[in-house]
């Protein structure tokens, strides 16, 4: 028994530096291995059409990772992983070469505000909306609703969904300091759970009973809306790759782009189809209609 | 060569001479003989100084490698960390000063104040919170509870560690954080909800490492205290405690060293604004609560991104402050 | 008679304390499980996670938590003993031993995240390890060396000087005296420090989201060969564990029953950690007394 400890220890050494020589040699091999890495919105997506897409491809490995969009931006500049997702564009990242990526456009995803239940507001309009993330605004009775404090929720700095909404509500306007958070999901429960809230969330999250929606110039955020670009708060899904990529990669991104996806995943996901956008919309926000 | 030869001759006369010089005859030597004494057996290391060799090479290479780990790991963020100083050349004595956090506007809008504020705030009020009940709990099982009581309590704070902190998160969320609203106003969320969240969570180690603090106290202090006719908690308090103070100091450490590292527990009940906390119920935001919300957002080699190393430094650099602190007030408990 | 009442206060001070933890501890376990436990059935542990419809379960992240936990283990242990040694038995009193004490105290309280940051870039990113078991498994070695370290050096500092006297007397080496006394001795405050640990690589997220990863890549349980990618031995696939999983479901997950899904995977964290617990501690008894003359 006593023995065997120094033995043990020496074997356990040699076993680990073993596994990690081999298995760093054997790493760099396989070509049927794609990363996609990026937007957590998008994560979803990819990991579910990754697993239909390796059931009519057996030979394919495709791992999907979240890590936000700066880091998935980041990533595929580096050539670190095969696709790097994000909400934003490339253009508008800073320290991102957007001309060494193509950009695939994939899905469209809807932004929404939403409001505590308490408040009695289910209406703003975009100039409201935007006093209240600038500030000036700041008791829910200045816009029609109860005598209760506003407490903005306002969501991380240089995430897509915020950079979309600064953009398109505030414009050049400074936000105000706020609390902020970064996922969706704590959002939607500290929204539902704090008199007063109000924050922006994915379309897809936004089904739940215990939030109120808001609607913008009493026009409702649903999908008719979106794709003619009345409601103006949406976003793409975009997927990046850097220089030509390899095969698996390419069928990867014609399966994500193919009508199967499209027409079924997608919009059962609460994203929506990029063919059903009857708008096209660009880096600096400007809209062309098709 | 020669000088070995030589002194393998010398030995060997030595044994030789020892033998002779006997007064009472040794049986096994005359058995050998002095001849046949073996003088290569001798001059050798011993089996005993070989195992010393190995085991202290053994030791020694696990001790370098976490060396290794550890200038690698202050390497690696002080290298991203001190980017922002040198390569974005924001202002060193404004990062720590400035209350104006936003890196992505620019090198003037890096201001970290509030959240060093916070950081210490949230990990001094949660020690403070902790202390006094883990050394409760340390001297209910190694003073008064029987020893299966003692058992069960041991085994029910161990498993709080196990609890992943974004469980303790969405406690703090869906409980503590409605019940500061309730009592104090305001919307909950800040740094009195974090001190809760914190204090639940450092406890099972500021505990388990104070109950190894008195285990270790000997016990024939005790019952020379009891012998002179002292109270149970005369005792405790005049001599366990004093004896244990350096150890359940370093409990303490350890237990603030959790609390700062602290995320996604805290990013939850936090609030996450960057502000300078005017009370105990306002919004604020922690180092760690910027650069985990913050980190998958920012690109590689930008100045954002520079930023959250810096903050790692910092809390690398507090982290230190913290230690060199207590190993003070520990060296002056000891005299 | 003064002292007598001090004795009274302090003691029902300490008892009001404990009852008070005692409250919160029951109330913080309770609600786990209560919430959780319900919602656990057979289904749940047996079948994949699922990314938007409800009725998935957490057979994959159970088995990846479970083989992380052990390669991290196998790998953490073995270094943190010798470490330890070293730092208590070996090393001389002096400055150097000093900085690196205090270096591990101070690395232990990284946040994990640069921890994972920092695994990311260079193992999974420099080393083309890829996201993977491997990657995870040495992003939370980091992460736990120093806490283990110092506990386990805590515990053989905690030996008693007379069991090694008694060990050089017998003309031991200082090494075999170590291995044959000290270790066993101390033994059960090592299990401890590995137990309390392993709680912590069990319910750590932050460092993996970067390193294990964060997906459903799928995985057979009846492909054995540790190089295929499907294989549930591969160190190499990426893998999500149950605090991941209970961190992405309730923070991007759209699946409509994320709630139970979250309640259910936090109980049974909880089981796991209990049953992990239980049997570290059967089986370092039984080392204990076959190891050492004590009788327990």
């Amino acid at each position: 028994m006593r023995r065997l400890n120094s033995k043990k220890i020496s074997f356990l050494f040699i076993a680990f530096f073993l596994i990690t020589t081999f298995t760093t040699a054997c790493s760099n091999s396989s070509a049927n291995k794609v990363t996609v890495m990026g937007s957590s919105a998008m994560q979803v997506l990819a990991e579910q059409a990754g697993n239909d897409f390796h059931k009519d491809h057996p030979d394919s490995n495709i791992i999907v990772q979240g890590g936000g969009s700066g880091t998935g931006l980041s990533q595929v500049q580096a050539g670190a992983v095969e696709i790097g997702t994000s909400d934003v564009f490339a253009e508008n990242q800073k320290g991102i070469d957007a001309s060494k990526l193509k950009d695939y456009k994939i899905a469209v995803v809807g932004i929404i505000p939403i409001v505590n239940k308490g408040t009695g507001v289910k209406d703003l309009s975009t100039k409201q909306l935007a006093d209240i993330f600038t500030g000036k605004i700041t008791n829910w009775k200045q816009v029609g609703g109860k005598n209760l404090p506003i407490t903005v929720i306002n969501r991380s700095k240089g995430s897509g969904t915020r950079s979309t909404f600064e953009g398109l509500i505030l414009g050049k306007q400074k936000p105000m300091k706020a609390q902020e958070q970064d996922s969706n999901g704590t959002v939607r429960k500290i929204v539902s759970s704090t008199p007063g809230t109000i924050s922006y969330i994915s379309a897809p999250y936004a089904k739940d009973s215990n939030i109120q929606k808001l609607s913008l110039n009493g026009i409702k955020p649903n999908e008719q809306n979106i794709t003619t670009n009345k409601w103006q708060l949406w976003s793409y899904e975009h997927a990046y790759v850097k220089g030509k990529p390899n095969k698996m990669t390419k069928e990867f991104l014609n399966y994500l782009l193919s009508k199967k996806v499209q027409n079924n995943l997608i919009p059962q996901l609460g994203y929506i189809s990029i063919n059903a956008m009857k708008v096209t919309r660009d880096s600096n926000n400007q809209v062309i209609n098709n | 060569m020669n000088l070995e030869n030589n002194n393998k001759e010398n030995l060997k006369d030595v044994v030789n001479q020892a033998l002779e010089d006997q007064t009472i005859k040794h049986v096994k030597l005359n058995k050998i003989g002095p001849d046949k004494a073996n003088v290569d057996k001798l001059t050798k290391p011993s089996k005993e100084t070989r195992q010393e060799y190995w085991g202290k090479g053994l030791t020694a290479a696990a001790i370098l490698l976490i060396i290794i780990l550890v200038v690698s790991i202050i390497g690696f963020i002080a290298i991203h960390g001190l980017a922002t100083f040198t390569q974005n050349h924001v202002n060193p004595w404004k990062f720590l000063t400035s209350s104006d956090w936003d890196p992505g506007a620019g090198k003037n809008f890096v201001g970290a104040a509030p959240m060093i504020v916070t950081s210490f705030a949230v990990t001094l009020f949660s020690a403070i919170v902790a202390t006094p009940f883990a050394i409760a709990i340390a001297l209910f099982m190694t003073e008064y509870a029987s020893k299966r009581g003692s058992k069960y309590l041991q085994f029910v704070v161990e498993l709080l560690v196990g609890i992943p902190s974004v469980v303790y998160g969405f406690l703090g969320l869906t409980i503590v954080v409605p019940f500061i609203r309730n009592i104090f106003g305001g919307t909950g969320f800040g740094i009195l909800a974090a001190t809760l969240v914190l204090f639940v969570m450092v406890l099972p180690t500021i505990t388990s490492l104070t109950v190894d603090a008195l285990k270790a106290v000997p016990d024939h202090y005790r019952k020379a205290s009891l012998a002179l006719g002292a109270t149970h908690w005369q005792t405790i308090y005049r001599v366990v405690l004093r004896v244990a103070t350096p150890r359940i100091l370093t409990a303490v450490i350890f237990g603030m060293a959790r609390a700062f590292g602290e995320a996604l527990a805290v990013q939850m009940v936090i609030g996450n604004a960057v502000l300078m906390p005017s009370n105990l119920i306002s919004p604020s935001a922690t180092l760690t609560s910027q650069l985990t919300s913050q980190m998958g957002n920012t690109v590689m080699g930008t100045l954002p991104n520079n930023a959250l190393w810096s903050l790692a430094l910092l809390l690398l650099i507090m982290a230190l402050f913290f230690n060199f602190l207590v190993r003070l007030i520990g060296r002056k408990g000891e005299k | 008679m003064h002292a007598k009442t001090a004795n009274k206060i302090a003691t029902a001070t300490i008892y009001t304390l404990v009852g008070i933890v005692v409250i919160i501890l029951i109330g913080i376990l309770g609600n786990i499980l209560v919430s959780g436990v319900p919602h656990l059935s057979w289904h749940f542990l047996t079948s994949e996670a699922s990314s938007f419809q409800a009725g998935g379960g957490v057979r994959d992240q159970l088995w990846n938590s479970l083989y992380l936990l052990i390669i991290t283990l196998v790998i953490s242990i073995p270094v943190a003993i010798g470490a330890a040694i070293y730092l208590s038995e070996y090393a001389a009193d002096n400055w150097l031993t000093g900085l690196i004490k205090t270096t591990i105290e101070i690395l232990s309280s990284l946040p994990s995240i640069v921890v994972g940051l920092f695994g990311y870039l260079l193992f999974v990113v420099q080393f083309h390890f890829g996201f993977s078991i491997l990657a995870g498994a040495l992003a939370l070695t980091f992460f736990n060396l120093p806490t283990l370290t110092s506990n386990i050096q805590q515990a053989l500092e905690g030996v008693p000087q007379t069991q090694r006297d008694a060990g050089l007397a017998l003309g031991l080496s200082n090494w075999k005296t170590i291995r044959g006394i000290v270790l066993p001795a101390a033994l059960p405050g090592i299990l401890t420090g590995v137990i309390l640990s392993a709680g912590r690589i069990f319910g750590e997220a932050a460092a993996l989201i970067y390193t294990a990863g964060q997906s459903g890549s799928i995985i057979s349980f009846t492909n054995w060969n540790p190089f295929s990618p499907t294989s549930f031995l591969n160190v190499m696939r990426p893998a999500e564990t149950l605090a991941v999983h209970i961190w992405r479901v309730n923070t991007e997950g759209i699946i409509p029953d994320a709630n139970m899904v979250s309640a259910a995977t936090g109980a049974l964290l909880i089981i796991v950690v209990i049953l992990f617990n239980l049997g570290a501690r059967i089986l370092g008894n039984h080392l204990y007394s076959k190891m050492t003359a004590a009788k327990s």
